[in-house]
């Protein structure tokens, strides 16, 4: 066998390889929700639920990515120190606030209907979470970062066409504006959440 | 009379101050940038925000708790009834927004639902196949015709709003609903006063009891509780005005780009 035949055989094999671990968006929401809704009909306390939910929410979500874009134009006047505390501070509240939301939910029903490529960049997987007695069936979206298609990352989730991360953005953006802009403030306000 | 005419002014006066605002470029509801409206009422606003979460725990958090748990079948049939009448207010504003083909559906839809649908009762416009209902309001026709929102305003009992919405509303009672005119406008024998204002306040209690887990779960992750009801009234309404999904479409990437070239 030539030289050349062994090097394209390599390429070959390598370009299969990785058309086989690229994540369709769709399949990896369907997995996620499927691993999340497990989670949440199991017999466990509602701490073991949060903290199992937090580890899914580490591999699934770009949490520094809205961690940032949740500071919106302020993250520009940080420093190196700051965004490292900031970092470490949202990271500390997202995983709280996000696990505490989904633990209120027990067994949810969700339906990965469709997926709409934006660009190479972001795809959006619409989804339906399944109407109970309790509450109305509620449409959700997921707006997925796929530059790396091995480990596609959640950015959003618009509910209903409403963007979680928009309203992050915003609610960030008011506390900083009612504080003069003081980040220590929007620290403070984070890590208070945090250990509440 | 005399209440007609401070309420004609009072329109003219608040829609004027936003179509003046909206030519100096600074309050035009930017169609991709909800936060773009201005809150410069923000100490006012904040302060009816407190008052209406108070109220809302004394009135309508306790009633819609109750009301949550009667039937499905009530309470849908509560909910078509509330869509029925409020299609009076929608079938105009198809109409103002050049939407032919939707008022001609929404007034099949409210013929048909008022008579072999009880009432409004039951929905069987959706049964027989005619399109999805969407309400339309004054505040979203004003939109269309490119009058901006002004600035952000929370109303007492009624909650969120704009100043063009808050103006807008006004058309209701200067004869733009036809409900309010049968029933507080008119003396018709066939309907009175209470029978609007009780339709008005089931349904804030249906919105509340439809989105109770949601407020209270918003309410307690929350940082700033203020700020994510006014981001998501917001959004809300520029979806509405749209009709369309645009926050999907139009979202801005910019600052993701930003983030990832950091």
């Amino acid at each position: 066998m030539s030289i050349k035949k062994v090097f394209a055989l390599i390429i070959l094999f390598s370009l299969n390889f990785n058309s086989i671990q690229a994540i369709e968006p769709d399949v990896f929401v369907q997995s996620t929700v499927n691993r999340a809704s497990q989670i949440l009909s199991e017999n466990i306390s509602k701490k073991d639920k949060m903290d199992k939910l937090e580890i899914i929410a580490k591999e699934t979500v770009d949490i520094r990515g809205i961690g940032f874009y949740s500071l919106g134009s302020a993250r520009k006047a940080l420093n190196e120190d700051q965004k490292k505390k900031y970092s470490e501070l949202f990271e500390k509240y997202f995983l709280k606030s996000f696990s505490s939301r989904l633990a209120e939910y027990t067994n949810p029903e969700i339906e990965v209907n469709n997926k709409e490529v934006l660009n190479k960049n972001y795809t959006i997987v619409n989804s339906l979470l399944l109407g109970t007695s309790e509450r109305p069936e509620v449409k959700i979206d997921w707006r997925i970062y796929t530059k790396d298609p091995n480990n596609p990352l959640i950015r959003d989730l618009i509910i209903e066409g409403l963007s979680l991360a928009r309203t992050q953005k915003e609610e960030f953006s008011s506390i900083l504006n009612s504080n003069d802009g003081d980040i220590n403030i929007l620290f403070k306000t984070l890590e208070k959440f945090s250990k509440n | 009379m005399f209440k007609k005419l401070i309420l004609i002014c009072s329109s003219v006066i608040l829609i004027a101050f936003n179509v003046n605002a909206a030519s100096d470029g600074e309050l035009i509801l930017k169609k991709n940038q909800p936060a773009e409206v201005k809150d410069c009422f923000e100490n006012l606003n904040r302060v009816t925000f407190k008052f209406n979460q108070a109220l809302d725990g004394v009135i309508f958090q306790p009633v819609a708790s109750v009301y949550k748990k009667l039937p499905t079948p009530v309470r849908n049939g509560v909910g078509n009834s509330l869509d029925n009448i409020s299609n009076l207010v929608t079938i105009p504003n198809n109409i103002l927004q050049g939407d032919f083909n939707k008022a001609g559906i929404n007034t099949g839809r409210f013929v048909i639902n008022t008579t072999i649908g009880i009432l409004g009762l039951i929905d069987v416009a959706q049964h027989i196949g005619l399109s999805e209902y969407v309400k339309e309001d004054y505040g979203q026709s004003l939109a269309k015709l490119g009058v901006g929102p002004g600035c952000y305003l929370v109303l007492p009992v009624l909650g969120p709003s704009t100043v063009r919405d808050t103006a807008a509303s006004f058309v209701n009672v200067l004869g733009g609903d036809a409900w309010y005119n049968v029933t507080v406008k008119n003396d018709t024998q066939h309907f009175s006063d209470v029978d609007y204002y009780s339709s008005r306040l089931t349904s804030g209690i249906n919105f509340r009891a439809k989105n109770f887990d949601s407020i209270e779960n918003l309410e307690k992750n929350s940082l700033d509780f203020y700020a994510s009801v006014k981001s998501l009234y917001l959004q809300d309404r520029q979806q509405k005005i749209l009709n369309t999904n645009a926050i999907i479409d139009t979202q801005d990437d910019s600052d993701w780009e930003e983030i990832e070239n950091q």
